[in-house]
């Protein structure tokens, strides 16, 4: 298949393993950042492949896992609202909030409709306009242009029956946070290639710089994957800490302006509650003045919910590479996909959840 | 920083859509509610169909697809195939079949009539008789258009195939490409519509299976149509059933590329995608030639291969990756959910 079997060929891949033992000679520690990576690496069994004194780490780059349990509560509440239709990706339906998930309030009578874009909600309100159609707008950089321009093309018809609850993060400030902790590990970082798609590369010269650590822009296939440890391992290797772009088919260093402008024209940098990891500052958006009027925690006047988080699973640690799913204790016995203690193991991009559907195990 | 994590919910209080999925959630409300109720030797067995004393094969299945019609068939087409194919697989000539209809006030009689002329047409092709039925009517809002529920009947000649006659050594065979009703159905549906050319592969599969029992001679020990759940819910039913480990082999794997376009588009795996006209059969190796090359020369069976064994040491189901590594293929707990990004 096009586009697909030229980044699964064996014997590329051949290729580049060997290149990655012949130039690893020193223990590493590197964190790729997107769950998309995660996946793509527990599935294809990349790790079974590389040098052992290469230490992969998992990033917190999984919208579902990092969005604030105060958020999902208040989906919840709108959820079962009956003039309320709520709609979401797919992955956020089963993630547990304080006392339910989205998944139940379906089975107990709220409208909760899976959507695969959020131009497909607002075409919903369009078709029911005595209904409240509510979008559950997270995730990063890449799904914030579709998010904005669905409150913009909003706007732009003048719908007042669509809104959306806010919850997007930003990776590079996340980034920072997890080397300006003081039990960082991470050395190197394999960047997101499609936050770099919509952001460029050039947001994380200054994290290089700062921290002197190399970063890699890295795609989501087998031979992407292994190109970029070949790159950021060679940076290691050599002693440098340069931002590269080995996603360049995707990619370019200022990114794509058009959607960046989108994002602006409707978003403004806030400051962000992350699930398992904490508030970061600036590291998420909100939206703009003269967009408030979509927003749905406004709309609805949900205020402020109270939310504590029993300290059952680790997997803020594991968000932040501290912790390997299988190290976690709960892991596979109290918390399985079926009944996951927490967003890593629901979402396909977490952490936990890759380990277990495809089984990896301590090397 | 704080790292923490909600507690877990650990039963369910009300029948959730995963209920129904045919994955892990299925399972455990079958065995926790159904099997516990009913409990008796034949139902025990867990095979698709059961066989009565009286060497006859009984299966029933209720039909709910939404949308009613898709790419290559109709819900009246699966509901006499669906049936049919759960009857086949136990080895039994399907003969006879009963059909119950729950139709929603206002349902188009147009409609309706091209759905029950899909349905004797089916019929005719599996060689079957419709000789009974049921309809009711629901208030509009009560039900969705149309549910169908169907019960085949059919006669054994020979041994009954059974998951319990898996044997370590054996090989695994599937009849052709993976994922092509489910893609078909998906394609159509509201909210997540794109453009494809794969149709539903919906078709009456006995003359495969009757195919694999004459050339694979006694060698043919078990056979599953791969509805829902796809390759992969078939393939844990034989490891669980039959304590065995089953490594599968991913190039040797099947799948349409417009299907496999379609999946990573998604973010599923087209061997957790349900068919509606493929076979998987466990075979012991000395007949697995005779019965591969039988089916290559069959129109619904030009795609097949051997896809990979059967093992004794441990429970489960492991694929070898083109790459030479492996990894395990877990049992999803419910219909895969499109992926944010």
């Amino acid at each position: 298949m096009k586009y697909v079997d030229e980044f699964r060929d064996p014997q590329l891949v051949r290729g580049l393993v060997d290149r990655l033992h012949r130039i690893t000679h020193h223990s590493w520690v590197v964190m790729e950042v997107c769950g998309g990576q995660t996946h793509a690496i527990v599935k294809h069994g990349i790790q079974q492949m590389i040098p052992s004194k290469i230490e992969l780490v998992h990033g917190p780059g999984c919208p579902v896992c990092v969005t604030p349990l105060e958020l999902l509560d208040k989906a919840i509440i709108l959820a079962a609202r009956p003039d309320v239709v709520f709609t979401s990706f797919g992955d956020m339906l089963r993630v547990p909030g304080s006392n339910s998930d989205l998944m139940t309030v379906k089975s107990q009578g709220g409208d909760v409709r899976i959507v695969y874009s959020p131009l497909d909600a607002v075409a919903l309100a369009r078709k029911l306009p005595h209904k409240q159609v509510v979008f559950f707008a997270v995730g990063f950089e890449t799904t914030a242009p579709t998010n904005a321009m669905a409150v913009w093309q909003a706007k732009a018809e003048g719908l007042t029956n669509f809104s959306v609850l806010v919850s997007h993060v930003l990776v590079p400030p996340a980034m920072t946070a997890l080397l300006a902790a003081s039990d960082n590990r991470v050395q190197g970082y394999l960047a997101a290639g499609h936050v770099c798609t919509i952001m460029g590369t050039e947001p994380y010269e200054p994290i290089a710089a700062q921290y002197k650590v190399p970063i890699v822009a890295t795609g989501f296939e087998p031979t992407d994957v292994l190109e970029g440890l070949c790159m950021l391992v060679s940076q290691l290797e050599e002693g440098r800490c340069d931002v590269e772009n080995q996603y360049a088919r995707s990619v370019r260093a200022t990114g794509n302006t058009l959607a960046q402008k989108r994002v602006q024209d409707v978003f403004e940098i806030t400051d962000r509650n992350w699930r398992g990891i904490g508030p970061i500052p600036l590291s998420g958006l909100a939206l703009r003045d003269a967009f408030k009027d979509f927003d749905a925690a406004s709309r609805f006047e949900l205020g402020h919910l109270d939310v504590h988080e029993p300290e059952v699973c680790q997997s803020g640690l594991v968000l932040r590479g501290q912790l390997k799913p299988y190290d976690c204790p709960a892991f596979g016995t109290q918390c399985t996909p079926q009944h996951p203690l927490g967003a890593t193991m629901v979402s396909s991009e977490g952490a936990c959840a890759a380990y277990y559907q495809y089984g990896a195990v301590p090397p | 920083m704080k790292f923490v994590c909600p507690v877990p919910r650990l039963k369910y209080d009300q029948v959730q859509m995963v209920h129904g999925a045919g994955g892990m959630a299925m399972g455990q409300l079958i065995d926790d509610m159904f099997l516990a109720a009913f409990d008796n030797p034949l139902l025990r067995c867990r095979d698709d169909a059961a066989v009565l004393p009286n060497q006859w094969a009984v299966s029933t299945d209720c039909f709910v697809v939404d949308p009613i019609f898709f790419p290559g068939g109709n819900i009246g087409t699966l509901a006499i195939y669906g049936t049919v194919n759960d009857v086949a697989v136990s080895g039994a000539t399907p003969r006879y079949v009963t059909a119950g209809f729950i139709l929603e006030e206002g349902f188009s009689m147009v409609d309706l009539r091209v759905i029950v002329a899909s349905m004797r047409e089916a019929a005719d092709d599996a060689g079957v008789q419709i000789v009974a039925g049921d309809t009711k009517v629901v208030p509009r809002g009560k039900a969705d258009k149309i549910y169908i529920n169907t019960t085949g009947l059919g006669i054994l000649q020979g041994p009954a195939l059974s998951v319990h006659r898996i044997r370590p050594g054996d090989l695994l065979i599937v009849s052709g490409t993976l994922g092509d009703h489910g893609i078909a159905v998906m394609s159509q549906r509201e909210g997540l519509s794109f453009e494809t050319d794969v149709t539903s592969d919906c078709a009456a599969l006995f003359d495969l299976v009757q195919l694999a029992v004459d050339q694979g001679k006694g060698a043919v020990h078990a056979c599953r149509d791969a509805t829902r759940g796809g390759l992969v819910a078939v393939l844990h039913e034989f490891a669980q059933a039959s304590h065995t480990f089953i490594q599968l082999h991913e190039a040797q794997i099947p799948i349409r590329e417009s299907v496999r376009g379609a999946c990573e588009m998604l973010g599923i795996d087209a061997m957790n995608v349900a068919n509606e006209g493929k076979l998987v059969l466990a075979i012991a190796p000395e007949g697995a030639d005779a019965v591969l090359r039988a089916w290559q020369s069959h129109p619904l069976g030009r795609q097949s291969a051997i896809i990979g064994e059967i093992h004794d040491e441990g429970v489960g189901v492991v694929i070898n990756t083109r790459f030479g590594t492996q990894r395990v293929l877990d049992l999803p707990v419910g219909e895969p959910l499109p992926r944010i990004c």
